[in-house]
């Protein structure tokens, strides 16, 4: 077990001002164990007074390993653990993942397959996005919003369960397609969720766009630049709150994404409130998205015929010897994938979701890196919280959307 | 029958110390706020609308735990959080329980490496174990359960 020890604060020196060592400003330690910090995030926080004047974060309370332990599974096992890299975002993970696999090993993916891959990482983008609303909503101080969403959000756990059998952590998404076809509720169903959905965005807004104690605790606070947002790396909502119109779903566009019409929304502000209206915005984009994406949905096979990397469907196996041998093979070794590395990205509810991939030609990564967009935001906390009082870091916090597993890994 | 009913109309309930204190204790019960992983997040569901936690008096999460009865562990414990974690469980009042909900906080999961305590049970003594990864809210409210079902059992002689 690792011991804890008491550290002097002379230790601290490179991290905090020589007022501190003076014992003229506090040093206050906010976390591990603290309800606005979403997680197990430490920050230690030199105060003077109530003001912030540095925020030190302490991350790696949840460094899971992930990284090292999918190098010794093969591909299709590693894919499980991808799920509970970002938690809210369980199907993105799997989607980049297997985007990284299908382009190192040239692996096509029938239209049927993207575009349910699309609706379900729009969904999961929403559900991502209602939790989001809620919790920060928690920190500000309206409570009843977290109820709310949270109702909605049962609904898309509730799709996802239809299709795949589990709430959170699918692993629906595989390498050359899906587990295996949606079932034939599942249109009725994201039809009736896109239906209610609208009216339920606007009752959210109804609740805090033009509440005075809302707009008091986020309009101006925590504001980042835009050369600032390109400067600190800062991708997805945070970055286009500043201004930054940069949608990987765009810009580099995967899974059939150009055929869909949706806006990227964009603020100049670049505060707490500029954040809160760009995800808004986005919410009712990825409905958009997934309105044309289900009435565009093709009939067809929702896996890739190519039996060296997809198992062979179970009426198969029982008249033919090659596909047994395929289903033994596959699930037994694994499938290779040739030699060669490759970064594949898509857009998470968070900004950028990379995956650096390298592949020594076995069943097994040789090595697997994730560029997370949660570690690249957190970093901007000793930017936005300097000369803020601690009730508005609280509200910066929730407004850069970090979840703890995507930052430690 | 008899005297209880002639009691009971008098607005006389006769019953034994050791079951009516039982019997509070597991319909106040308030956990901590405290959330590791993803099994937080189903934690979150387990209180919000839809399962609310509130109708067995579960409600009330308190963010210190000085002013907490329960524990329920919702993730993975790495090595770097396992000081922390028992810190926490020194610094709760007795009596206190401890429910590890998911696979991970029961025998690490599907991480079993380096980072990550294999089961909080190393660290602190565990009541209830919740299997699924995660489990869903109903899982957690069955495990809740199953907890006032053990505490109702609990002996005079062995009130802490």
């Amino acid at each position: 077990m690792t011991e804890t020890r008491n550290i002097e604060i002379s230790e601290l020196r490179h991290l905090v001002s020589e007022r501190a060592l003076e014992g003229e400003t506090m040093l206050l330690n906010m976390g591990p164990q603290h309800p606005a910090t979403h997680g197990v995030l430490r920050l230690m926080l030199e105060l003077d007074g109530e003001e912030v004047v540095n925020c030190i974060p302490d991350i790696g309370f949840l460094h899971t390993g992930v990284e090292k332990d999918m190098e010794s599974k093969i591909y299709q096992k590693a894919e499980v653990m991808t799920d509970r890299l970002d938690y809210l975002n369980p199907i993105g993970n799997n989607l980049v993942f297997c985007l990284a696999v299908e382009k190192l090993a040239d692996l096509d993916v029938p239209a049927r397959a993207q575009g349910i891959r699309v609706i379900l990482a729009e969904l999961t983008r929403l559900s991502s996005h209602l939790l989001w609303l809620g919790t920060s909503g928690l920190d500000v101080g309206a409570m009843s919003l977290f109820l709310y969403t949270m109702r909605e959000r049962e609904i898309i756990q509730d799709i996802f369960e239809l299709c795949s059998g589990q709430r959170m952590m699918t692993t629906y998404v595989r390498p050359g397609g899906l587990w295996r076809d949606i079932p034939v509720e599942f249109e009725g169903a994201v039809r009736s969720f896109i239906e209610i959905m609208p009216r339920r965005i606007e009752e959210y807004e109804s609740l805090l766009n033009e509440n005075p104690i809302f707009l008091e605790r986020t309009a101006g606070i925590g504001v980042l630049t835009y050369e600032n947002a390109l400067r600190w790396g800062a991708t997805g909502p945070i970055a286009r709150a500043s201004g930054v119109a940069l949608d990987i779903r765009k810009a580099m566009p995967y899974m059939g994404y150009e055929q869909y019409d949706f806006d990227i929304p964009t603020r100049a502000e670049g505060d707490v409130l500029a954040r809160y209206l760009v995800r808004v915005a986005e919410m009712r984009e990825s409905l958009k998205i997934i309105r044309q994406a289900l009435d565009k949905l093709p009939y067809g096979p929702v896996n890739s015929n190519n039996r060296k990397y997809v198992p062979p469907p179970r009426s198969e196996i029982g008249v033919s010897m090659e596909a047994l041998i395929h289903h033994f093979k596959l699930w037994t070794e694994g499938f290779t994938i040739p030699k060669g590395a490759i970064y594949a990205a898509a857009e998470s509810p968070r900004g950028e979701l990379g995956v650096y991939l390298e592949s020594d030609g076995g069943s097994k990564p040789y090595r697997i890196h994730y560029r997370t967009p949660s570690f690249a935001a957190l970093q901007l906390m000793p930017l936005l919280a300097k000369g803020h009082f601690v009730a508005d870091l609280v509200a910066i916090i929730a407004s850069i959307d970090i979840v703890l597993g995507d930052t430690d890994r | 029958m008899g005297i209880e009913q002639k009691t009971g109309n008098m607005g006389v309930v006769t019953t034994t110390l050791e079951q009516v204190v039982n019997w509070s204790r597991t319909n106040s019960m308030w956990p901590m706020l405290f959330g590791l992983a993803c099994c937080a997040i189903e934690m979150m569901a387990a209180q919000a609308a839809n399962y609310d936690m509130s109708r067995f008096g579960m409600e009330l999460m308190r963010a210190s735990p000085r002013q907490s009865d329960l524990m329920i562990v919702a993730g993975r414990v790495s090595r770097k959080m396992a000081p922390v974690l028992r810190q926490l469980y020194d610094q709760m009042p007795d009596p206190k329980w401890v429910i590890a909900m998911g696979d991970c906080a029961s025998c690490g999961g599907v991480f079993n490496n380096y980072a990550i305590v294999q089961g909080v049970d190393e660290i602190v003594p565990v009541d209830v174990y919740v299997s699924g990864c995660p489990p869903r809210p109903e899982a957690l409210i069955h495990g809740i359960m199953t907890l006032h079902e053990k505490v109702k059992q609990e002996k005079l002689n062995q009130w802490k």
